[in-house]
């Protein structure tokens, strides 16, 4: 049974038709990587399946119904991390994640208390990653989850991608590295 | 809602440099008009209204810049698209969060400015109340533009452009409420012009957000 199902999608970025008939599905549990050159058009899917851009052609649908009808709605279903990291650094990273459990899963437990402009261009995008995480959305839009980490740090991102998945949850994530998932398809662009 | 409004005040807490700016340009633009017409107390009295609501403008006009520049920078507008509010939600916690930070502060100067400009006392809880729907006006028109704005090179200078123009009927009422001997009747007008812009601005703000977050 899949959740997330993609009917010949396509959309435009600027004037540009970044995809056209582009057909997928997510089913609880797994993970489709979404790889491609620069300018592909990764980002531009992952916006679409968010609905932060609308659909220029196809269907989205969540279940059975159209996913984009209810924007509001469908918003409460994703945990999106964009390509930017979008912390605050005037905040201390238990203000932008008030969940203690998902700044531990990132090993951010001992920065807690710091404001983000303190904290490395790794440990801010961990902390982006620690508010995926403290959602309780089904579905994780990632843009480059792995962007500036280490390689401890992407084991430990894989480790909560895992938990995730196995908890019945789903991942879209583009990515130029390896990234290890169970029960992870691949959708060349 | 709550938790984004709650939000924005702190980070304004954190910034305070940019939230006091605002307030120091109104006392400072405001101060500058019995140097330059000197301080004869009858000139000053009878243009003090037009001067406090001008310089309130102009002030409540700065901070709208970075009011959805800053988020459209570092991707926290996407995540605002996403937090489950629809957008014009976003679009009125935006519009509340200006006025608790610039529009409030304003409203609490107004008093002292006008005092210092010679208006006489018994018209400065006009004045005051005057600027109460004229503040919110402003708060919620500006975060129209800010939004409408977002993303165009020349944001900062075509803001205003956009502001300024749509003001001029509020600021009309505003000052005839404080000088004029019926203030009933453009105190009333500001309030209608509030109530129009309380539903439909949040609307335009979260439309043109939709826009700019694509």
């Amino acid at each position: 049974m899949h959740l997330l199902t993609a009917i010949k999608l396509a959309a435009f970025r600027g004037e540009r038709l970044v995809f056209k008939d582009l057909d997928f599905a997510v089913a609880p549990g797994a993970a489709l990587l979404l790889r491609g050159a620069n300018g592909a058009g990764k980002s531009s899917l992952l916006r679409t399946v968010a609905g932060l851009t609308p659909l220029a052609g196809g269907r989205l649908l969540w279940g059975d119904e159209n996913a984009l009808d209810d924007l509001p709605t469908h918003a409460k279903r994703i945990a999106w991390l964009g390509h930017l990291d979008a912390v605050k650094l005037a905040l201390t990273a238990a203000e932008t994640v008030p969940d203690p459990a998902a700044l531990a899963a990132l090993a951010l437990s001992g920065y807690a208390a710091l404001p983000a402009r303190l904290l490395s261009a790794g440990q801010k995008r961990r902390l982006a990653l620690a508010r995926v995480v403290a959602s309780a959305a089904p579905l994780w839009l990632l843009d480059e989850p792995t962007n500036g980490l280490d390689t401890a740090s992407i084991a430990l991102a894989e480790a909560v991608f895992a938990r995730h998945l196995n908890g019945g949850g789903m991942i879209v994530a583009s990515t130029h590295t390896p990234l290890n998932l169970p029960n992870a398809a691949i959708l060349q662009l | 809602m709550k938790r984004l409004i709650v939000r924005e005040l702190r980070l304004s807490l954190r910034h305070s440099a940019d939230t006091a700016a605002a307030l120091l340009f109104f006392v400072i633009a405001a101060t500058l008009f019995p140097f330059a017409l000197g301080p004869s107390p009858a000139v000053l009295a009878t243009i003090a209204p037009g001067i406090v609501w001008v310089c309130a403008l102009l002030a409540a006009l700065l901070p709208l810049d970075r009011l959805f520049g800053a988020d459209f920078e570092d991707g926290t507008l996407d995540l605002l698209l996403l937090s489950g509010l629809p957008a014009y939600g976003v679009g009125f916690a935006k519009a509340a969060a200006h006025w608790l930070t610039t529009g409030l502060p304003l409203l609490v100067m107004a008093g002292p400015l006008a005092v210092m400009l010679r208006m006489p006392a018994r018209l400065v809880p006009m004045l005051v109340l005057s600027l109460l729907p004229g503040t919110l006006l402003l708060s919620l028109l500006g975060t129209l533009a800010a939004a409408i704005t977002l993303g165009a090179r020349r944001a900062a200078v075509l803001m205003p452009l956009i502001t300024l123009p749509l003001m001029i009927p509020t600021l009309i009422f505003g000052t005839a409420a404080v000088t004029s001997p019926h203030p009933a009747a453009p105190l009333l007008m500001l309030a209608a012009m509030f109530c129009v812009a309380l539903p439909l601005c949040p609307l335009g703000t979260g439309a043109a957000l939709r826009v700019s977050g694509q």
